[in-house]
């Protein structure tokens, strides 16, 4: 047996099943792309700092995946929910007039409070929806940002940098964090390395959700929940309750949401309203599954690995796009990576074969 | 044998009174969703204070613009597919035919019926991608076709707006950006706008009626109600309601579900050019993207549902959903003098509308699973 | 012999995966006979069918060996359709109608008359109209051959279940010239009374010159009807007889009869137990539970402390819904009292809580994390109900440490055959899975383990190990346990009572060096029916 599991590490085409062809696909691709943009005489320094930023701007978008699909949810579509919450708390610490680290912190323990109160009543409606929530996520994901498009018009906002500055109604598309709290992560301990800025703050703040979620899921809580999710049955068999241990995935992942698009914002310099959070929830839920995960396995690993390369591919595929075809390209390519991974999940047969349906 | 005839008996008037019960208070609440809707338009169109002419005029455009898109639907719903949000791809096709007999400047009639004729082939290879896409993500059909016609999208602009022009040689400068490479934004369609719509137009106090156009809609609704009559509707059917005990009996399931995709498919390929020719423009880079939430969405409003749709309730909803989105705009800005709040009401109703009865389905057959393994 | 053989199995052999479940198997079906096919859950005979029906699951799995006569030429029945071509129909035991069609569709499920109009004539015969009219011709006189008297245009879903055999029934009839028809076990979701009609079904349908193979486990049905009878046990035809010949007593010895090992002297250890009698630890009252398939009406033991008790029985009668409703599994009522303390039913963690542990029949549905490593697998439960192998800080941490060391312990004291406690459950094999399982359990150190179907799908030597561990974790540390099983050998090699379940309820309890013939009356049934009639 021992000796039967040691040829069969050394075969080649395991090795291909366990890295998996769309993670090879995406790295020759984004070596061929690296290279290209060595040719081209891409300044490569500013090119590996930008992917740097964006792993830590993502990250944490992408890390909320991990307790709803270990809870048995699977990938968080109706990930909007959360970017909502965390969107409501940025605009009401400029509401209320904060600067600095301090509207960032309230920003943050406003969207996770936010966040899980939300995550809470939408865990309620997955626990009524078991086989469904995939679609259903979605759809209440979209309504929800719909349904916000009309708050961000009615909402009796007061501060003038966030309102029309003619007379209009509500809130503006996009506000500017210049003065209130641009880059405060990316910039604390930032320093240069070999032509390389290294956003310090941003990748530290990272790690430590990464930490978290890590530690989570190795207490008794997060246990319970990983038996939940990798069958319900068997949670029930050892008296753990599998619907509040979906809730608490959803309640977290939400947070997290909540918490990541503030993160994500502080980075961009920009909160952006109204419909722009309608399709983050694929981003996320593609960045984790080109890490590796499946609709029903993920870990922090296939988070970090997963953003790291379609952040880096979308990083470096603009200016090298830009310099041999056109600009834009670089969204498209983004459209078609990200859906075409998760649509890759969807139809791909789960490792071990159990999933054989009735009929 | 008497005592069982007697039994049957018993059953045969318990199944007749189950059926009187229904029908006297199960029809309030099997129609809830459209006869809430019914109340929400009334409310709006009074606030909305359009005429009522216009209003109409308004709704008979966009009946005859939607209601091929949305009868696209039924058969997938009927083989068990579900709500198939891959007829975006059938749209593509239609565009794709539109693109070409506007480049080569092909008019009116013949123009559209070559685009028909065009999007025939596309539609079947989309549909057939489609359908063995479907067949991998059983059971995930309705997620697996959204995010199909985001793929597709993408696709479809790495397409028209980096390889025409250089990969597909296209020259022609109304419909081509200034750079050469790629589509322009918007094309003007005027080679076919109304190609249909006015071959035979006629008014009736004020009314204006696009005959042929509405001529079409009902031979489309004829077919599939005469599809349903047939052994290959049957066999949709079957497949509908199970696909082991289909399989057992030895229908083909597989192919049969690819078959229910294909139709869709094309079905949707020429909603999609009955609405460009009525529009006069395309969208190049957004006609398409809300074609399948837009459909479903008034499918459902009629009070269709994830397993069960008919003609009626693909035109009622249709009727519902559009007089819906041509007041919401109007009401908004009378009831809170904001436009915008109305469009995004429309937006949040099209797709509140679908998550609301998705979640209802998935909470049925849940509970349907509980009570058969009872 | 002037009668000639419709059917002809001949020498029919089936390995799965190693596991050989047919042994040169002989069936032969006369023109015109009721043919009864008894055994034992797990005999071969539903393998058997396969067989005859060409099921994929058979080719996949490697084929058989062996030759099908079929009047009396060699046949090979490679898929359903070339079963269906040679017209043999199947009335399964599951219902294949679809429940929001009328009668008369599912009768002509995918057999529908249908006529040309102008468009199939242009695009083919898929198009051709469904001929409603003749449908109904058709459908009205296969259940007129049945007597039986429904609108066929009413709708399947709600009409009682009976009625629905029946359709089952008319739609085989329906397809003209059916020589051989199969009742799977007909009669195992009927009433008496429709039960007593599909009886007289069968023996109008006989008559008409078809011949039927009658699977089924109700033994006095089998002489009511048939005319001749095959009894399979453990995948060889242990018997094949006239049923003037048979009587229940006979039968149900030939469908159980085994050689028993005697482990160790019985009746010493039962005098032992009763001496200590009074020490009971495990009391069961009134218990109901509502497992599908497995419903319990009523069950009312007591278990004495340190003995192995037997829950036996055929499929279905409910035997293994006992331990699924005590541990809270499935919804039931009753009481249920360890150790003198009353324990909340429906509630698992409570039933944990206080002494109880259980191997579940379904190991991989119900029993493992599949996808998780072998030490989380142990744990696990005990995590939860128990705090164990948690760090005692502010937050509840996982002891990875320890719960890797108790992996490794619990590896060699049961000897599970792995690469190490990380290795994933779904790689080992079936017995040390299950050995997974029980050391799950043991690490709750229960006082009462509760063990459904041991031995379910593992091969032969896995077995006897498993049975081994159970009697020494009984002998060694005293632990009481309750195992539920199908296989009546086991029971009988290493329990101290056993109590058989019919119907849901205890049907009588033997020690097991009872006589066969005392066995298979209690597992048909026959007493209590016989009660009823007295």
């Amino acid at each position: 047996m021992e000796e039967a599991n040691r040829t069969e590490a050394l075969n080649v085409s395991n090795i291909i099943t366990a890295v998996g062809y769309p993670r090879l696909i995406i790295c020759s691709f984004l070596l061929f792309l690296l290279i290209s943009a060595a040719l081209l005489g891409l300044p490569l320094g500013q090119l590996v700092s930008s992917i740097l930023v964006r792993l830590g701007m993502n990250g944490i978008l992408v890390l909320a995946m991990i307790p709803s699909i270990q809870s048995g949810i699977g990938p968080n579509f109706g990930l909007s929910l959360g970017v909502v919450c965390g969107l409501v708390a940025a605009t009401l610490s400029i509401e209320l007039d904060m600067v600095g680290l301090s509207a960032f912190a309230f920003s943050i323990i406003v969207a996770a409070i936010l966040g899980s109160i939300v995550g809470y009543f939408y865990g309620l409606l997955l626990n009524r929806v078991k086989g469904q929530e995939m679609t259903v996520g979605t759809y209440t994901g979209f309504s929800v940002v719909s349904f916000m498009c009309i708050f961000w018009i009615l909402a009796p906002y007061k501060s003038p940098e966030m309102i029309w500055p003619y007379g209009g109604d509500g809130l503006r598309v996009t506000i500017t964090l210049q003065d209130r709290f641009d880059k405060v992560l990316n910039n604390l301990f930032a320093f240069k390395l070999f032509n390389v800025e290294i956003p310090t703050g941003l990748l530290l703040f990272f790690a430590l959700f990464c930490f978290m979620v890590w530690l989570f899921m190795r207490t008794k809580t997060g246990l319970a929940m990983l038996a939940a999710g990798s069958n319900p049955r068997f949670a029930e068999a050892s008296g753990i309750n599998v619907n509040s241990c979906r809730i608490i995935g959803i309640v977290i992942s939400t947070a997290l949401g909540a918490i990541g698009i503030v993160v994500y914002a502080q980075s961009y310099g920009f909160i952006q309203l109204y419909t722009a959070p309608l399709f983050m929830p694929f981003f996320a839920v593609a960045s984790i599954l080109i890490g590796g995960a499946s609709i029903k396995k993920a870990t922090i690993t296939h988070a970090v690995i997963g953003t790291f390369l379609f952040q880096a591919l979308l990083v470096v595929a603009l200016p090298v796009a830009n310099e041999v075809v056109a600009n834009n390209l670089s969204e498209v390519v983004r459209i078609i990576i990200s859906n075409g991974m998760i649509l890759y999940a969807l139809t791909r047969k789960e490792a071990g074969g159990d999933e054989v349906e009735a009929g | 044998m008497k005592l069982k005839q007697g039994n049957t008996e018993i059953v045969k008037q318990e199944l007749w009174q189950d059926k009187f019960r229904l029908d006297l208070y199960g029809l309030l609440k099997k129609n809830a969703v459209p006869i809430l809707f019914a109340v929400i338009c009334i409310i709006g169109s009074y606030f909305a204070k359009l005429p009522l002419k216009f209003l109409l005029n308004f709704i008979i455009i966009r009946m005859c613009r939607n209601s091929f898109l949305v009868l696209s639907l039924i058969i997938p719903v009927l083989a068990g597919l579900g709500l198939n949000f891959g007829i975006v791809l059938g749209a593509m096709a239609g565009q794709i035919a539109v693109i070409a007999i506007t480049y080569w400047e092909i008019k009116g009639i013949v123009g559209f019926a070559l685009a028909a004729l065009l999007a025939l082939p596309l539609a079947i290879i989309f549909g057939w991608l489609t359908g063995m896409l479907f067949n991998r993500a059983k059971g995930k059909e309705m997620i697996a076709g959204l995010i199909l016609g985001f793929f597709a999208n993408g696709i479809y602009q790495l397409v028209f707006l980096f390889f025409v022009g250089t990969i597909i040689p296209m020259k022609n400068e109304y419909m081509l950006l200034s750079t050469g490479v790629g589509l322009r934004n918007s094309v003007n369609l005027k080679g076919i706008h109304y190609a249909l719509d006015k071959i035979l137009e006629v008014r009736i106090s004020g009314l204006e009626f696009p005959v042929v156009t509405i001529v079409c809609i009902i031979i489309l609704c004829l077919a599939i109600w005469f599809l349903f009559k047939t052994k290959l509707g049957q066999e949709f059917r079957s497949v509908g309601q199970s696909r082991q005990i289909a399989g057992v009996s030895g229908i083909k399931v597989d192919k049969i579900r690819i078959i229910a995709t294909i139709f869709s498919t094309v079905l949707a390929a020429w909603g999609q050019l009955i609405f460009l020719q009525n529009l006069g423009t395309l969208n190049t880079y957004g006609s398409h993207v809300q074609v399948g939430t837009f459909a479903v969405a008034a499918l459902l409003i009629g009070g269709a549902s994830v397993t069960r749709a008919t003609i009626g309730q693909a035109l009622l909803g249709t009727f519902l959903f559009h007089t819906l989105f041509i007041i919401s705009p109007l009401a908004g800005k009378n009831m809170l003098g904001n436009a915008q709040v109305g469009e995004y009401f429309r937006a949040f109703v099209a797709y509140g509308v679908i998550g609301i009865s998705l979640a209802l389905y998935a909470w049925q057959s849940s509970s349907k699973k509980r009570t058969v393994e009872e | 012999m002037d009668t000639k053989f419709l059917l002809q199995m001949r020498n029919i052999s089936k390995e799965y995966f190693g596991n050989r479940v047919l042994k040169e198997v002989n069936l032969d079906v006369k023109e015109g006979e009721i043919h009864a096919l008894i055994g034992e859950n797990g005999a071969g005979k539903s393998t058997l069918m396969n067989i005859l029906f060409g099921m994929p699951v058979i080719h996949s799995t490697g084929g058989f060996e062996g030759e099908i006569f079929f009047k009396g030429k060699k046949v090979e029945i490679k898929t359903p359709k070339d079963a269906m071509d040679l017209e043999i129909g199947m009335v399964h035991q599951e219902f294949m109608l679809l429940p929001g069609f009328s009668v008369t569709e599912n009768i002509k499920l995918n057999r529908e008359k249908t006529k040309h109009n102008l468009i199939s004539r242009l695009f083919g015969s898929k198009l051709k109209s469904l001929d409603f009219k003749s449908m109904r011709k058709d459908a009205r006189i296969a259940l007129d051959t049945l007597g039986l008297s429904i609108d066929e245009m009413l709708p399947i879903a709600g009409l009682p279940v009976g009625y629905m055999q029946f359709v089952e029934i008319a739609r085989e009839l329906d397809k003209k010239n059916i020589k051989l028809l199969v009742f799977d076990e007909p009669t195992a979701v009927l009433t008496e009374v429709e039960a007593e009609t599909l009886i007289n079904t069968m023996k109008m349908l006989a008559d008409k010159g078809i011949s039927i193979l009658f699977i089924t486990h109700r033994l006095e049905e089998v002489l009511k009807v048939s005319n001749n009878i095959t009894v399979l046990r453990d995948g060889e035809v242990v018997s094949s007889l006239p049923a003037k010949d048979a009587t229940v007593e006979k039968l149900a010895e030939l469908m159980v009869g085994r050689k028993i090992e005697r482990v160790s002297s019985k009746r010493k250890r039962i005098d032992e137990l009763n001496k200590k009698a009074g020490n009971t630890i495990l009391k069961i009252e009134g218990l109901k539970v509502e497992m599908p398939g497995e419903r319990v009406r009523g069950v009312t033991l007591e278990i004495k402390k340190g003995e192995i008790f037997g829950l036996g029985g055929l499929a279905g009668q409910g035997k293994i819904g006992i331990a699924n409703g005590i541990m809270g599994l499935y919804p039931g009522e009753g009481k249920i009292i360890v150790n003198n303390k009353e324990i909340q039913l429906n509630n698992t963690a409570s039933a944990l809580k206080n002494g109880l542990a259980f191997v579940s029949e379904d190991r991989r549905g119900t029993g493992l994390l599949l996808d998780q490593p072998i030490d989380l697998n142990i744990a696990i439960t005990a995590i939860q109900c128990q705090n164990k192998f948690l760090r005692k800080s502010l937050i509840n941490l996982a002891d990875r440490r320890s719960i890797t060391n108790h992996a490794l312990k619990m590896i060699e004291e049961l000897d599970i055959r792995c690469t190490g406690p990380h290795q994933l459950v779904r790689r080992l094999s079936g017995g040390n899975q299950q050995k997974v399982c029980i050391a799950r359990a043991l690490t709750l150190e229960p006082d009462i383990l509760l063990v459904s179907e041991p031995t379910r799908g593992i091969d032969v030597g896995a077995k006897k190990l498993v049975l081994d561990l159970l009697v020494k974790l009984n002998r060694e540390k005293g632990m009481t346990i309750v195992i539920t099983s199908s296989e009546l050998g086991e029971l009988r090699s290493i329990c101290d009572r056993i109590a058989i379940i019919y119907n849901g309820k205890v049907e009588g309890i033997l020690t097991p060096d009872a006589s066969d013939k005392e066995f298979g009356l209690l597992m048909a049934g026959e007493k209590s029916r016989r009660r009823e009639v007295s």
